[in-house]
């Protein structure tokens, strides 16, 4: 089975995140790119997959900052292939994003036909998750999102996809191949690497680095404004002993005619 | 006694397990007479498979594969207590430990999730906490005393004082970091730290077998160090203070390296008479295995606590080269659930029932890992209102007055 893994760079929010000049969009200087946690539960889904049924792991991401970072990780990890998408113009919009991914995918050799595409199946950047199902669409593959584990066996043509609801219900779905699995969790979680695997990875592997296709499609929702929440209101510590306080709650509650 | 002026160890660089008995340090494994001592020793000796004997002997025996197939040394804290106590004297936890450690770790079918939490987030954030650099010198505001941070001013300084990770983020290890600042300050000491630049010193990476983790942040710190000028590097973090003296030096670091308390106890003279607060503490001081057992600084902590006024000091049963590991060595810290779903006992809760034992109300320590590890464990054994976990800094500067 060979399977295509979608990884994309997301804002890292453990990082201060500061709104740009421009009022809609983060400021680039106190941000620092992360791998989309859902797209390292795609990947480790793909290399069990693989343990499992044998074939190869293709790792794609659009060229953006850190991305050779990851896909050199996912190298290591014992993906078969990385691929970087060269020369994307600023920040894509989601339905720009699948546009680009349904011209390259066809077009790089080797890509297509896949008989799965994984993605996550949103990204902190993405809550609607729709890169996966626009991509479907545009490449004709059937879509199942949500996905928590994928069983299958070689040459069979199609996969079983579990998927987790609320109240503790699981359902089991068959889809036949190729299609396109929007991941939320592996069946076991991500997988570390060691870092000298890695540093000899950089050394020793290669990133295959393809032209982006112009996107056919422009985004028809834009950003009107970003802001930090602002502060609602504030607590106030009351000091002193019990009697104290209890007179300082009664005076704040009459002050407010609460009582 | 070591000190800054030690040579360096041979780094794994220098001694692989295939060039082991080449080595003087490698062929001086070939002489263990296989008494056992270092099971006997060993805290975790009923549950590693793998003794330190046992591994020598695989080695002779060029059965060596079948001791990384374990994950049993995944329990070895590296307390050196094997090491101080070897018959023969063989350097077991700082050569042939690390080196079978590397290679169990790369055979791991799965990293515990906690440990691989704490390596990735070290990897990426320089920190296991996973907190952002940006707020690696936060504590400084609530120093009391200027804290000069040296990517915001580089002049040369005497001492520069490497804080490192639970020190900077954890709310317990930032009293500790306050209270450095306080004593250093009252001393007089010219002292910058490095902020935002300062990344994770990486002991515990090397010891739990990321050897790879290690040297990436070795090259890191060692760019950040090269660009300043100072004297001597000063640390908090009894680990750090290990991999500068016995990693960093071997790849270049030229200064002398010193721990905070032997730090404090060697400029004893200028400090004791400023400690003039009385306290009123009986205290009982756990020593921490890399500056005890490792560096052979016993009696420095004690100096300290000697010093200050109002302080009554007793001794575990176990203390200087016998002490109990906490368990947080060569990577413990972040195996607590690993070893509890195994059933091992929590090193920590053992140490803190021995401490309670002495009817001391204060736990001196000196390494920052212990202050959460005997906090937590105080607490889950009911004695978090007999007992309180101090490091011997903390206890300075609270004598200080001011």
């Amino acid at each position: 089975m060979n399977i295509l893994v979608l990884m994309k760079m997301v804002p890292d929010i453990v990082e201060e995140l500061e709104v740009g000049p421009d009022g809609k969009s983060l400021d680039p200087e106190f941000q620092r790119p992360i791998v989309s946690e859902r797209d390292e539960h795609a990947l480790e889904q793909a290399l069990l997959l693989k343990e499992r049924c044998g074939g190869t792991v293709t790792a794609l991401a659009l060229d953006t900052q850190d991305a050779d970072d990851v896909l050199f990780t996912a190298l290591a990890k014992g993906c078969d292939r990385a691929v970087k998408v060269a020369g994307i113009d600023g920040p894509l919009a989601t339905t720009e994003v699948a546009s680009l991914l349904a011209k390259v995918i066809p077009a790089v050799p080797g890509l297509a036909p896949s008989d799965l595409i994984l993605t996550g199946c949103w990204a902190i950047d993405d809550l609607d998750g729709m890169v996966g199902p626009l991509l479907a669409e545009r490449l004709g593959m059937p879509y199942l999102g949500i996905v928590t584990g994928v069983g299958a066996k070689a040459g069979e043509g199609r996969v079983t996809v579990a998927k987790e609801y609320s109240g503790g219900v699981r359902g089991e779905f068959g889809v036949t191949l190729p299609a396109v699995l929007g991941i939320q969790a592996s069946e076991k979680p991500p997988r570390y690497v060691p870092v000298a695997k890695v540093r000899a990875t950089m050394k020793s592997g290669k990133i295959d680095s393809v032209p982006a296709a112009a996107p056919d499609e422009a985004s028809q929702i834009s950003i009107l404004q970003m802001k930090k929440p602002e502060a609602a209101g504030r607590a106030e510590m009351l000091e002193g002993g019990p009697e104290e306080v209890a007179a300082k709650v009664l005076d704040l509650l009459s002050a407010r005619g609460l009582v | 006694m070591a000190h800054a002026t030690t040579a360096p160890s041979e780094t794994p660089a220098q001694v692989t397990l295939e060039n082991l008995f080449e080595t003087p340090r490698g062929r001086d494994l070939l002489t263990c007479i296989q008494c056992g001592l270092c099971a006997g020793t060993c805290p975790y000796g009923e549950v590693i498979e793998w003794a330190p004997r046992r591994i020598i002997s695989m080695l002779r025996e060029g059965q060596i594969e079948e001791v990384f197939a374990s994950d049993s040394l995944l329990a070895c804290v590296t307390c050196y207590a094997c090491m101080a106590k070897c018959s023969r004297g063989l350097r077991l936890t700082e050569v042939l430990l690390p080196l079978v450690k590397e290679q169990i770790f790369v055979r791991l079918p799965e990293v515990p999730a906690e440990l691989q939490k704490a390596l990735s987030n070290t990897l990426r954030y320089g920190n296991p906490q996973g907190e952002s650099a940006r707020k690696r010198a936060a504590w400084a505001a609530s120093a009391g005393v200027p804290i000069r941070v040296l990517p915001q001013d580089p002049r040369p300084v005497d001492v520069l004082w490497f804080v490192e990770c639970y020190t900077s983020f954890h709310p317990r290890g930032q009293d500790n970091c306050r209270a450095t600042a306080k004593v250093l300050h009252a001393l007089g000491v010219d002292f910058a730290i490095l902020g935002h630049e300062e990344k994770c010193a990486g002991e515990c990476a090397r010891l739990a077998g990321e050897t790879g983790l290690f040297e990436t942040l070795t090259d890191q710190n060692m760019k950040v160090l090269g660009k300043y000028q100072f004297n001597r590097l000063v640390t908090s973090g009894a680990h750090a203070y290990d991999a500068f003296l016995h990693g960093y030096q071997a790849a270049g670091l030229k200064v002398p390296v010193e721990h905070t308390t032997p730090f404090f106890a060697a400029r004893l003279d200028a400090l004791k008479p400023l400690l003039t607060k009385k306290l009123g503490y009986t205290v009982t001081y756990h020593d921490a295995c890399v500056l005890g057992r490792h560096n052979g600084f016993f009696e420095e902590p004690r100096r300290l606590l000697g010093a200050i006024p109002g302080v009554k000091l007793v001794e575990m049963t176990h203390n200087r080269v016998n002490s109990i590991c906490c368990g947080g060595g060569g990577g413990g810290m972040w195996l607590d659930t690993f070893y509890k779903a195994k059933g091992y006992e929590r090193l920590a809760d053992r140490r803190v029932k021995e401490a309670v034992a002495t009817g001391a109300d204060v736990l001196a320590v000196s390494c920052p890992y212990e202050v959460s590890r005997f906090e937590d464990s105080l607490k889950v054994l009911g004695f978090d209102k007999k007992m309180v976990v101090r490091d011997v800094v903390e206890l300075l500067a609270e004598a200080l007055g001011s």
